[in-house]
């Protein structure tokens, strides 16, 4: 119910509701009020025109036509009401069947309401005109039993979305029946969708109906409702066309306040409009800060980038907030720099920051940002360096295949757009670039869709693909979480290799401290849009300073963990990116923080053997782990 | 669980040929096809029947000569056993017989031959000036209003294509009558003749589809736009329009165009009511005085014809996705 | 506790076996870990031994006798992988634990219950009228983990309980199964993707590939010396985190 009171303060739910209360309103008080002119002849008037005393004029028995679209409110809105009813009473039965009755019956039931689901209402309306008769009745059920094939659908597939889900799941191994679980579980949260389509589903209802009985099939004199009114109407255009239209625009007014309602409702439901994290096109820039314009130009000709002070803010509300807030690092020839982080740390906002892959509204915010000497700040003038040079490889190589191009493809057109290769060529490299990745057959698998690859090959077809330019760095994000241990190890060793033979630099970016430390020479530590550490990755495991990093490192067992020791905890929750908390941001969480780290950003400071580590405490020896272990460790 | 769809194409697999996944996808098809048209061909013959009291009496009035009723029931074969009736209806539906009109006595297969072309005429042209406008301008809207980019443009679509989604056909049929053909005087108000006569009911039936499917096409693009797929397409530095034309919009047509089987499926009934606003000739136009005639052979071949060119029309568009996409091809019913 | 044991257990689903003649013990009060890849079956025996999923040949006994899969009374629970889809987000925490409870219990000793198992798992009493909205991710686990032990269960099945959390909770929701192993004496099948994970709760290891299990024996002896090829190549590819740059290996990682 919280919904539909936010969906109210919408605009568009106001506007909804109100025309929703207005026509509710007409429907209940417009006979008590005006019932009589609606039905008192007015001889000396019949089919007259608009005028002072009969604002929508008459109709052929000088009946004023503006009370009479007002009264007829109350028959067209419970003739439709009733009729949804009818469809979602019948709906919630035919559509649970399958819960209820066990497969073998529900299954027939949801087949027969699938095949009669696929013919339009109207044409159903009529079949069941022909059956229940001509009339306001027959017309009722008409429409009700035809509308109730869609319900009957639209309750089955949120049953099994919701019977899917482990929490039901979880209620069966308890024990719990399938009567109960229909009731406590799946019901209530089917309930606001289903209302939801109920009333958007009225107002179609409503459309139905008119057009019935503007075919003469609905309402019958001397009843009417706005259809018959329309129908009444019609063959008097010429002389008199406010009789058809008035009628129209009740039916136009009343369907948009259902359907509005609904759909307003509906978007307080489902769509989130929070912050769009993933987004990604041209990202829009604000101008480089004057010292950044300044710096001069590379001497270090291994640099490939060069990040100072990177930043990356979202709208939040009429405020922003800065998931990414001042990073630094620098990344050289051959060099792999790992970055891991918790979810949220920013770590992957960094690498789409850094790879020029960030769309409005993200804005990108850096003192400098070169990559192979080029000014990435500057727009959109890069793209043929970036598209040769900058290879990206995503987490999840399910999905980041276009499924509706076949694989060669999709590789052969980066060379097509960058290279000015032929179709022939970009084809050919295509296949080869798939051939080093170790694709068996390249030939026909480049010909085949991305569906028929499996999920290693897929994620090599990615490298494959940063591979058809000639990359000087690739920048890896997650690449490895969604595969099993053994194709991780394949597409780690795929990437090491590309490394090693061509001097390519690489960032990965993972959760896993592991995976990290093997393949990279240098970690850098994130937390709350921050680097905290920066460090060779071979110290990961007993040279890290910063308490952060070390909890990160002894929190997650690998195979040569202490297996009689109790495993490390963080407590407390990541940090918001809507509320950093001054001075530190890991200090609520650490067990060293005193008040300075309370009040006092520590800065990342440079060590003589060039890592980083941003801690006032950094390196200094950790409390016993286990006596926080009893506690509620992640409140 | 552990069947991956790749598992389905190692390499070096033999393969039969029922194996192949077009073949299994045609075969699976075809069923659905036949069962939904035994569902249809089921319900048109049980239509008559469930009419309460006896259909002959309901046609000729409650004056008719008691023996004329019961001639004409014999003459329809009403009065045999319901599964030879049933049997009787099926193999007369084999042979193209669909039985005589009970007013005007004509072949019901003549009449429906007459109006088909009017009526298909009307729903196709419409279905095309839908498609036309509403994929276009769809896919622009989202490509403009991204991220709540252009927030004006995005309410003025918004605004426009819920009202003009939420006029019916017929209603905005008479409006369009009274503007152009009342008021302006620039097209003819009803009729099937020269071209300008077409115009009116074809804007009439497309108008509110056009504006449902365009919101949909532009949902859809907005959600493929946000996909990872497309994000590796901007990583490889493709230009803005490659991007959109080749990697966007194919993907959000396939979505769009399993409803648009739905929206010329419901155009296609459509017809019915706008066919009554523009007097036009077709199919339309006669069920609705077949049915307040109880011309019940008239109605169920109507029926069946509506019916068939819906189930046809879906298995078209269920064909042109597995050409689109071929995964489609691969699916469980 | 009891011993849960699967003899000749086989899962078919349409046309594709997932489980194939699986034998499997777990012993009184040891935790068996179960790894392999995803598809290999592990989350089917899971799903089988609860009644979630078919048997289509073996038996599955505890103690010796059949195990009841039906009914109000089921001595096997089970822990998801996803706090966030396996609790119900319209029934507040407490209800979605008193539920488990198999005996009817009166409202005060109902809600007694409920804090008893909510401080077991570490958990504020006060959290029984949260919905799971308002909770994290690794105490959502917790409140699954209360859940599951209202049932009094005499074996726990967890199924890749730690791979939707993030890493500062892993550790947390590991040292906690371990805790509660070693309180209550519970016999546990831990299912899980990752071998480190597995060596540090479990006593007993078995490797499943392709539907079978080629491998079980005690955790330590199976890690060291591995028999079976599939184990040894699941070893190789576990990230080591030995730190610095692995040598590049060369041409002997082929197509999976």
């Amino acid at each position: 119910m919280k919904n539909w009171s936010r969906a109210v303060r919408t605009p568009l739910g106001l506007t909804g509701f109100g025309l929703l209360a207005l026509t509710l309103f007409t429907a209940v008080f417009a006979p008590l009020l005006w019932g009589h002119q609606a039905t008192s002849f007015d001889t000396d008037n019949m089919l007259a025109g608009a005028s002072a005393q009969h604002w929508f004029g008459t109709d052929n028995l000088g009946r004023d036509i503006f009370f009479r679209v007002l009264v007829a409110t109350r028959l067209s809105i419970a003739l439709a009401v009733s009729a949804t009813a009818i469809s979602v009473a019948v709906g919630i039965v035919l559509g649970s069947a399958p819960m209820l009755l066990g497969r073998w019956l529900g299954r027939p039931i949801i087949g027969l309401v699938n095949t009669v689901v696929a013919f339009p209402g109207l044409l159903l309306v009529l079949f069941f005109a022909v059956v229940f008769g001509v009339g306001a009745q027959g017309a009722v059920l008409a429409v009700g039993f035809a509308g109730a094939p869609v319900f009957a659908r639209l309750c089955h597939t949120l049953m099994a979305g919701v019977a899917g889900r482990d929490f039901v799941a979880a209620a069966r191994v308890s024990g719990v029946g399938s009567g109960r679980i229909l009731i406590r579980h799946v019901l209530p949260n089917i309930a606001e969708p289903l209302m939801v389509n109920a009333t958007i589903g009225a107002g179609g209802v409503l459309l139905s109906f008119a057009g019935l009985s503007f075919l003469g099939l609905g309402v019958q004199s001397p009843a009417y409702d706005w259809g018959r009114m329309m129908q009444d109407g019609l063959t008097g255009i010429y002389v008199h066309p406010l009789a058809a239209l008035a009628p129209g625009a009740a039916v136009i007014i009343a369907g948009l306040a259902f359907n509005l309602s609904g759909e307003a409702v509906a978007r307080s439901l489902g769509v989130q409009i929070d912050v769009p994290w993933r987004a990604a096109v041209t990202p829009r820039r604000r101008r480089a800060p004057a010292a950044g314009a300044r710096t001069g130009p590379d001497t270090d000709t291994d640099l490939v980038l060069d990040v100072r002070d990177l930043r990356v803010a979202f709208p939040h509300g009429d405020a922003e907030i800065s998931p990414v807030r001042g990073v630094t690092f620098q990344v050289h020839r051959g060099e792999a720099v790992g970055i891991v982080g918790e979810s949220g740390s920013g770590k992957s906002l960094t690498a789409l920051a850094v790879a020029d892959l960030l769309e409005f509204p993200a804005r990108v915010d850096a003192e400098r940002l070169t990559f192979l000497g080029a000014d990435l700040r500057d727009g959109t003038g890069h793209r043929h360096l970036l598209g040769t040079s900058l290879a990206v490889v995503f987490q999840d190589p399910m999905t980041s295949f276009n499924p509706a191009h076949r694989v060669g493809a999709q590789l052969a057109e980066a060379a097509r757009a960058h290279q000015r290769a032929t179709r022939a060529q970009a084809w050919q490299r295509a296949v080869d670039r798939l051939r080093a990745v170790r694709i068996p057959d390249p030939r026909r698998r480049a010909r085949q869709y991305p569906f028929e690859f499996s999920g290693g090959m897929r994620q090599r077809a990615m490298i494959g693909m940063g591979l058809m330019g000639t990359p000087k760095l690739i920048v890896a994000d997650e690449p490895t979480t969604a595969l099993d241990v053994t194709v991780q190890r394949q597409v780690l060793d795929m990437l090491q290799e590309v490394r090693a033979a061509d001097g390519v630099a690489v960032i990965l970016i993972s959760h896993d401290v592991s995976v990290i430390a093997e393949v990279c020479d240098r970690v850098l530590v994130m937390y709350a849009g921050r680097v905290v550490e920066d460090l060779p990755a071979g110290e990961l495991a007993d040279g890290a300073r910063h308490p952060y990093t070390r909890a990160l490192v002894a929190a997650v067992p690998d195979m040569r963990s202490d297996i009689d020791a109790p495993l490390a905890t963080i407590p407390g929750q990541p940090v918001d990116p809507a509320h950093v908390p001054a001075g530190c941001a890991y200090a609520a969480r650490c067990p060293l923080a005193d008040d300075r780290c309370r009040a006092q950003d520590p800065p990342l400071r440079t060590a003589a053997d060039r890592s980083r580590v941003a801690c006032w405490h950094a390196g200094e020896p950790l409390p016993i782990l286990s006596d926080l272990a009893a506690l509620e460790v992640d409140a | 669980m552990s069947a991956t769809p790749a598992a389905a194409a190692e390499p070096g697999r033999a393969t039969a040929w029922w194996q192949n996944r077009w073949v299994r996808f045609a075969a699976r098809r075809l069923l659905r096809l036949l069962v939904s048209l035994w569902v249809l061909v089921t319900a048109a013959f049980f239509m008559v029947h469930l009419v309460p009291g006896d259909p002959v009496r309901a046609a000729l009035g409650p004056l008719a000569a008691a023996d004329v009723v019961a001639a004409r029931r014999h003459a329809l074969g009403l009065d045999d056993r319901l599964l030879v009736q049933y049997w009787h209806f099926l193999r007369d539906l084999c042979t193209g017989q669909l039985g005589d009109s009970i007013g005007t006595q004509l072949p019901v297969g003549q009449i429906i031959g007459q109006r088909l072309p009017a009526t298909a005429e009307l729903a196709l042209l419409a279905f095309a000036v839908a498609m036309a406008i509403a994929i276009p301008l769809g896919a622009a809207i989202a490509a403009l209003t991204r991220h709540g980019r252009a927030r004006r443009t995005e309410l003025a679509f918004a605004g426009s294509s819920v009202v003009l989604g939420a006029v019916p056909d017929f209603v905005l049929g008479v409006l369009l009558v009274f503007v152009f053909a009342v008021q302006l005087h620039w097209l003819p108000v009803a009729g099937r003749d020269a071209p300008s006569s077409y115009v009116l009911p074809v804007l009439a039936l497309a108008i509110g589809p056009a504006a449902i499917l365009s919101r949909i096409v532009r949902v859809e693009m907005l959600a493929v736009l946000d996909t990872d797929y497309l994000r590796t397409a901007r990583a490889k530095r493709l230009s803005g329009l490659r991007i959109h034309l080749v990697h966007a919009l194919p993907n959000a047509v396939t979505a769009t165009l399993t409803l648009s089987g739905l929206l010329l499926g419901s155009l296609v009934a459509g017809t019915v009511l706008v066919e009554n606003v523009f007097a036009w000739p077709g199919l339309g136009s006669s069920i609705v005085g077949s049915i307040t005639n109880k011309d019940f052979p008239l109605v169920q071949g109507t029926v069946l014809v509506y019916g068939i060119g819906v189930l046809l029309i879906n298995t078209v568009v269920d064909v042109a996705l597995a050409v689109l996409d071929p995964r489609s091809t691969i699916g469980v019913d | 506790m009891s011993i849960l044991s699967l003899h000749d257990l086989t899962v078919r689903y349409r046309h594709t076996v997932a489980v194939d003649r699986v034998d499997l013990v777990v012993p009184e009060g040891q935790i068996v870990g179960l790894v392999g890849e995803s598809g290999s079956g592990k989350s089917s025996i899971a799903r089988a031994v609860v009644g979630l999923a078919p048997v289509s040949g073996g038996r599955i006994a505890l103690d010796g006798r059949d195990l009841p899969r039906r009914g109000r009374r089921r001595p096997v629970q089970m822990v998801f992988q996803d706090p966030y889809s396996s609790l119900d987000p319209r029934m507040t925490v407490g209800d979605s634990i008193a539920e488990a409870i198999p005996h009817r219990l009166g409202r005060a000793a109902r809600r007694s219950e409920v804090e008893r198992l909510l401080h077991l798992v570490h958990l504020d009493p006060a959290r029984a009228g949260h919905r799971p909205g308002q909770l994290s991710g690794g105490q959502r686990q917790r409140v699954a983990l209360a859940r599951a032990l209202a049932g009094r269960p005499e074996v726990l099945i967890a199924d890749e309980i730690t791979s939707a959390l993030d890493v500062s909770v892993q550790g947390a929701i590991l040292n906690l199964v371990r805790d509660m192993q070693r309180e209550l004496g519970l016999s546990m099948l831990f299912i899980s993707h990752n071998l480190a994970v597995v060596r540090y709760v479990a006593s007993r290891i078995a490797v499943m590939y392709q539907g079978r299990i080629v491998e079980e024996g005690p955790t330590a002896e199976v890690l060291a010396d591995p028999r079976d090829d599939y184990t040894r190549q699941l070893l190789a590819a576990v990230p080591t985190g030995a730190g610095g740059r692995r040598p590049v290996r060369s041409a002997e990682s082929g197509c999976d």
